[in-house]
């Protein structure tokens, strides 16, 4: 127990120390300086000549998102026809079919808004082409996106005042040219030494000790692994995601891999502080996220290697932890651990069953997507902590008696008015679609639907709840992950997660690049003594308050009925 | 604070009285909608109202017991009308206030003057007050009561201005200056002036504050709107956990009572603040106009809470009146005695403060039992013939007497008796030159005496810094508000006063336009800037300063210009008028904390009450073992309203400011009601169910 304990500790660690100078780097590729990466300049000069584009002009925040949104739009169009035609096109030895509209309408945009719930088994539901085309490509471009959302706001912050967020468009491609390709090369090359696939022939035949043969999936998996890790996406090649033994085969992939999901989105927090020179700040946030994802990754540590009470009172000895839907390779610790950092960044990547966690756990990984903002998805997550601070700034403003202000511009009601949409809706699209489910659950469990709501749950009462609950709250913080007892390639859940996970993309990534922009316009005002100091501990713990808080109050009585009754009556 | 002459009770009876009555007039929903966290509440107890109805009438009892659901609405009535008594108690109380500074100006005869077009010109005719318009003009004579605020066009008279300042000495208020204004209900003391109306009736600063205070014209802050906005969204929320929870607890198989509903939705979103955010507001008008500054906008004591830089005239705020003789110089082989007998003389023709400061100094170190204008009255009564009294002009820039017996007594800048005795072929003695260095060195100005050009030792002048105010800009930087000294002093003398009062900047040689351009270049970088000013040359500065306050006595026009109006003419005022913003600020921000920090408790009351009955393993969120789910509920929603009229005090008196810098003030308000706000409801809960499980 005590070496898994020390797996744990590693591996956080060593993506601390990574994370710093990667941090530096990123830093330097936003503000143009000379990088080692700088041999990709012809290449990007070329992406630039060839679609018309002046990398050096400016937008305002409107041109910035009216840009980000039209290329994500056609990005969607391309991807729900290709996912519907994908048994037409080539690269598809194992001969797999043509997506539904509605799973083709749910993947698309799952893909788009950089998540990975997908209601289909990568095995049989794509083919090489479209797991190449559409969704590793969407891997790349859906957390450039995002980067580039965020340096809108960084750039909002930077200058004393300033309409221009930067060039949307420069930002995506050297996202994608100096950050997250170089990195995949290097892990996707990692993990095909280690036993990844990496080969276009179709499924392999084995025969087994036992002498039955069995086929096998492959394809060219370890660049696709790669990306969704770092990228914060989360979709796997295969349905079992890093479960799987050739998606994840060994601790030291885990390691890799686990390092992989908080790598990119702690290290943006770094960039943070080099990129404005407010290193103070960057330490602060920092700070907070992490001391909420320790807590978070100690609970659910805690109760994963305890086991389940109802098997110790069977009188069952749990060594080794509760070990339902986890790899022995891997142990109760490394799974607990990945569980809380795969929903701490909206990654969504398992590495074990969430459903099978043990109820707190659950519930933790539950409330960890809700607050969605501890290092957060690539970008996003940034976007999030920072209407966290927003209201957190507003709030402590008045407690000490000044008009708030967030790094020398007033916050004022416009501002505060997006900050609380953007609060109001995740718990808006959180509950009302658990609401709906659960109404259909109770009211209309026999709808002559191709999938009758009765039949939607593996599991009655608290659980059942719970894996509704999940489903919803993965999809809005664009996670992707499920408690996958839930039957959940159908018509209703297929159109209405996919509608939450655009509300719960694109308006969290509108309002913080709006109010940066909205920031950036007003009149600089100097710090004074009589500022409120936002990169001291004290104002990083009003913003801890803020986010237990407002989580707390919005999702209290949901977490009771599912995770906490669960618990309470397992006890 | 300054004088509170006007103190009101905080639950005076007769204000109680009418602000019980008002709570009752204010529940019209046309009303309560401006409040929308409260107008949710008032929906929610006419829905109970339905609820009780309907039982009444059909003895249907799946809604609970039908005594439940009465005692629920009228707790939640209760609720919405403790809202409406916190805000129209703080509207009687402003009320109160503005009237007992009206009360002072009521029905009085004028002498009004009656202008060419009328009958009889310039002849006098006693009207009542409330006749007087706008430009009329009246005439006020020793013993009467000026019947109304105007502007004094012709004479000087001293007046008794303690009605409304509180002050007893009486001040001189004259024609033409700076010091012209006069205001209703004060009393002329002596002379005669004649004195024209500035406002229409009715429209007096101190009506349009009324106003402000009753409702009708006060417009919410900038700031008031972002934190309804922020309530509102809270309140939202908390519809959507309300709305959902009804699918939730059908798929639990639990049936849940309107009346818990409404109970759970009313507890959760933030009356407390709510129900007190607009008495805050008006209490810091009201706490403005106890400090006796009339405010004509809510917004302006909110933006003086965020003042950076405070403009503060030197003389009267940061010293005493004017400079004062503190010490005679002879030169070498004059004695003090015969030094000082000249430099009486020199003074006696300087009418100024400094030479009358000096005859006082002089005095007092000759024979301390003599007042100084006996003093100045016995030199002149020594010499049998007449003495001629030499003027200051601007070309001599001294100037003195020559007695009868041909002595010529001068006295003036050292440069200009110098140049005088170098002409007369005298030398300056090195002493002198030395002294006159030294005292100009401490800021403090030398005035050089020679007798028939021949010097005979130096004065010295100081400013006398006001005690205590090296305390005030102490708490002033900590509160991160620069404060700049205006002066008309050479830059020499105001850097020294400068430092030693410990302002952090000065202007020198200030001219009018100088305020104007330091304002704009303050602005510029996006600071606030305070100033308080008088004459009609401050008006533009005034107009242009993000808090200007205009003394009571200054112009009209600066008035007009300022968006206060300080009644007590005292320049040290700003500083009590960024308090009183930051106070108000800080109230909203604590209380805001307070009342949302509150929901953690109430939802550990409720939500195992809710489900406890087809989920009994929630009986372990029940921490604070209340005893049923009903008094559970109950005890959460009286804790719920009570708590508002036991904040009143806290609401209409302001949070403590303690000038101890961002961080720390953010942490002490965080610890009081932040986690107090979490802890209190916890505690205050369980007492009531306990009380309650006395009865159910």
């Amino acid at each position: 127990m005590n070496t898994e304990l020390f797996g744990v500790l590693i591996t956080f660690l060593l993506t601390i120390i990574l994370a710093i100078p990667l941090g530096k780097y990123m830093a330097k590729v936003f503000a143009g300086e000379r990088t080692i990466t700088d041999f990709m300049n012809p290449f990007e000069r070329l992406i630039f000549r060839i679609s018309g584009i002046d990398p050096k002009a400016g937008m305002n925040w409107k041109q910035f998102l009216k840009a980000l949104l039209s290329i994500n739009l056609l990005w969607f169009v391309y991807a729900f026809f290709v996912l519907i035609f994908q048994n037409k096109l080539p690269l598809n030895p194992d001969g797999n079919p043509g997506q539904t509209p509605d799973l083709a309408f749910n993947t698309a945009i799952s893909f788009l808004v950089n998540c990975n719930l997908q209601h289909y088994s990568g095995e049989s539901g794509l083919t090489y082409f479209t797991q190449l085309f559409v969704v590793t490509f969407l891997q790349f471009v859906s957390a450039a996106t995002g980067i580039a959302a965020l340096v809108a706001l960084f750039n909002g912050l930077k200058e004393k005042t300033t309409s221009n967020l930067g060039n949307f468009w420069n930002l995506l491609v050297k996202s994608t040219t100096r950050i997250l390709l170089p990195l995949s090369i290097v892990m996707g090359i990692i993990l095909a030494f280690n036993g990844t696939p990496a080969s276009f022939d179709g499924k392999d035949t084995i025969t087994t000790l036992q002498g039955d043969t069995v086929q096998v999936s492959r394809g060219p998996a370890a660049g696709m692994i790669a990306i969704k890790q770092l990228g914060t996406n989360g979709g796997g090649w295969f349905g079992a995601n890093s479960a799987h033994p050739l998606e994840n085969p060994n601790y030291f992939t885990n390691i890799i891999e686990s390092i992989a999901i908080l790598l990119i989105p702690m290290a943006l927090v770094f960039t943070l502080g080099f990129y404005l020179n407010r290193k103070k700040l960057a330490y602060v946030i920092f700070g907070v996220m992490t001391f909420l994802f320790l807590v978070f990754v100690s609970i659910n540590i805690y109760f994963e290697t305890k086991g389940n009470p109802a098997i110790d009172r069977l009188g069952v000895a749990q060594h080794i932890g509760s070990m339902e839907g986890k790899e022995v390779r891997l142990g109760s610790a490394a799974t607990a651990f990945w569980s809380i950092a795969t929903t701490s960044t909206s990654n969504g990547s398992v590495n074990g069953m969430h459903d099978s966690l043990t109820p707190i756990s659950g519930g933790v990984a539950i409330l960890d997507m809700m607050i969605n903002a501890l290092y957060g998805g690539v970008g996003v997550g940034l976007l999030n902590y920072y209407i966290f601070i927003i209201i957190a700034v507003f709030i402590s403003g008045l407690m000490v008696g000044r008009t708030p202000e967030f790094m020398g511009h007033k916050v004022e009601a416009r501002e505060v008015k997006i900050a609380a949409l953007i609060t109001l809706l995740s718990a808006f699209l959180i509950k009302s679609g658990t609401a709906l489910a659960a109404y259909f659950v109770s009211h209309h469990p026999g709808l002559a639907w191709s999938v009758k709501p009765a039949a939607w749950l593996n599991n009655p009462s608290y659980h059942g709840f719970s894996e509704m609950l999940y489903e919803y709250t993965s999809s809005n913080a664009n996670n992707g992950s499920g408690f996958e007892g839930l039957g959940d390639n159908n018509i209703f859940w297929n159109v209405t997660t996919g509608i939450v996970l655009i509300l719960g993309r694109f308006l969290p990534i509108i309002g913080p690049v709006a109010i940066a922009g909205l920031l950036a316009n007003k009149k600089y005002i100097p710090e004074s003594a009589g500022t409120l100091r936002t990169d001291s501990i004290t104002f990083g713990g009003m913003t801890l308050a803020v986010i237990i808080i407002v989580n707390a109050l919005s999702y209290f009585p949901a977490l009771a009925l599912g995770p906490l009754a669960e618990y309470f009556s397992l006890k | 604070m300054s004088k509170r002459k006007h103190e009101i009770k905080l639950f005076e009876p007769a204000l109680v009285n009418t602000a019980i009555k008002q709570s009752f007039v204010k529940l019209s929903p046309r009303l309560m909608i401006k409040n929308p966290v409260m107008f949710t509440v008032e929906v929610g107890t006419f829905v109970m109202l339905a609820v009780v109805l309907y039982q009444l009438g059909t003895k249907d009892s799946t809604q609970g017991a039908l005594w439940y659901n009465i005692v629920v609405f009228a707790i939640l009535l209760l609720t919405v009308l403790f809202a409406n008594f916190a805000e129209a108690l703080a509207e009687a109380r402003g009320k109160a206030q503005a009237e007992s500074l009206r009360k002072t100006r009521e029905e009085t005869p004028a002498k009004k003057v009656l202008l060419p077009g009328d009958i009889f010109v310039k002849e006098i005719k006693v009207v009542p007050s409330s006749q007087l318009r706008l430009g009329d003009r009246f005439v006020c004579e020793p013993g009467d009561v000026i019947p109304m605020d105007g502007e004094i066009i012709e004479g000087i008279a001293t007046i008794d201005e303690s009605a409304i300042t509180g002050e007893s000495a009486p001040v001189i208020r004259e024609a033409g200056g700076d010091k012209s204004s006069v205001t209703g209900g004060t009393k002329v003391l002596s002379d005669r002036i004649v004195v024209q109306v500035t406002t229409q009736p009715g429209e007096t600063f101190l009506d349009k504050m009324i106003a402000l205070v009753e409702g009708a014209s006060r417009q919410k802050t900038p700031n008031e709107i972002a934190l309804t906005i922020l309530l509102a969204a809270f309140t939202l929320i908390f519809i959507i956990v309300c709305v959902t929870l009804k699918p939730f607890a059908d798929y639990a198989n639990t049936p849940i009572t309107i009346a818990a509903f409404i109970s759970l939705f009313v507890c959760l979103i933030p009356t407390t603040i709510g129900g007190l955010l607009s008495a805050i507001g008006i209490a810091g008008m009201d706490r403005a106009l106890r400090a006796n500054v009339i405010s004509k906008s809510g917004k302006a004591v909110e933006t003086a809470g965020d003042v950076d830089v405070l403009l503060l005239d030197k003389t009267g705020t940061i010293t005493i009146g004017n400079r004062k003789a503190t010490n005679f110089y002879p030169a070498n082989g004059v004695g003090q005695k015969e030094f000082i007998e000249q430099v009486v003389y020199g003074s006696l023709a300087d009418d100024t403060p400094e030479g009358k400061s000096i005859v006082e100094l002089a005095a007092k170190q000759v024979n301390p039992n003599l007042s100084p204008d006996q003093f100045r009255d016995q030199h002149l009564a020594v010499h049998n013939a007449p003495v001629t009294f030499i003027k200051f002009t601007a070309e001599t820039r001294s100037s003195g007497v020559d007695l009868p017996d041909g002595t010529k007594i001068r006295k003036g800048a050292f440069d200009a008796i110098r140049n005088m005795a170098q002409k007369a072929g005298n030398t300056v003695p090195k002493e002198v030159e030395e002294q006159v260095k030294k005292i100009s060195s401490d800021g403090g100005t030398p005035l050089v005496v020679a007798v028939n050009n021949e010097i005979k030792g130096v004065i010295e002048l100081q400013d006398i810094i006001k005690p205590g105010i090296q305390e005030r800009f102490e708490r002033l930087r900590k509160m991160g508000v620069k404060t700049v000294m205006v002066t008309g002093d050479n830059p020499l003398t105001a850097k020294y006063i400068a430092n030693k009062a410990g302002v952090d900047d000065f202007i020198a040689e200030a001219k009018p336009e100088d305020k104007m351009n330091y304002i704009r270049k303050e602005q510029a970088t996006g600071k606030l800037v305070a100033m308080m000013g008088d004459g009609t040359n401050d008006a533009p500065a005034l107009a242009q300063a993000d808090v200007g306050v205009a003394m009571n006595s200054g112009t009209q026009a600066a008035k007009e210009a300022g968006n206060m109006v300080d009644l007590d003419n005292d320049p040290t005022k700003l500083i009590e008028v960024v308090e009183i913003g930051k106070q108000l600020l800080i109230t909203r921000g604590t209380l805001t904390t307070f009342s949302i920090a509150n929901d953690v408790a109430k939802y550990f009351a409720i939500v195992p009450a809710l489900f406890i009955a087809s989920i009994p393993a929630l009986q372990h969120l029940n921490i604070m073992g209340l005893k049923s789910p009903e008094s559970a509920i109950l005890s959460a929603i009286i804790f719920n309203a009570i708590i508002i009229p036991m904040l009143i005090p806290l609401a209409l008196k302001g949070v403590n400011y303690k000038p101890i810098g961002a961080s720390a003030l953010l942490r002490r308000n965080l610890l009081i009601y932040g986690v107090g706000g979490v802890v209190v409801p916890f505690i205050g809960i369980k007492l009531i169910d306990m009380l309650l499980s006395v009865f159910m």
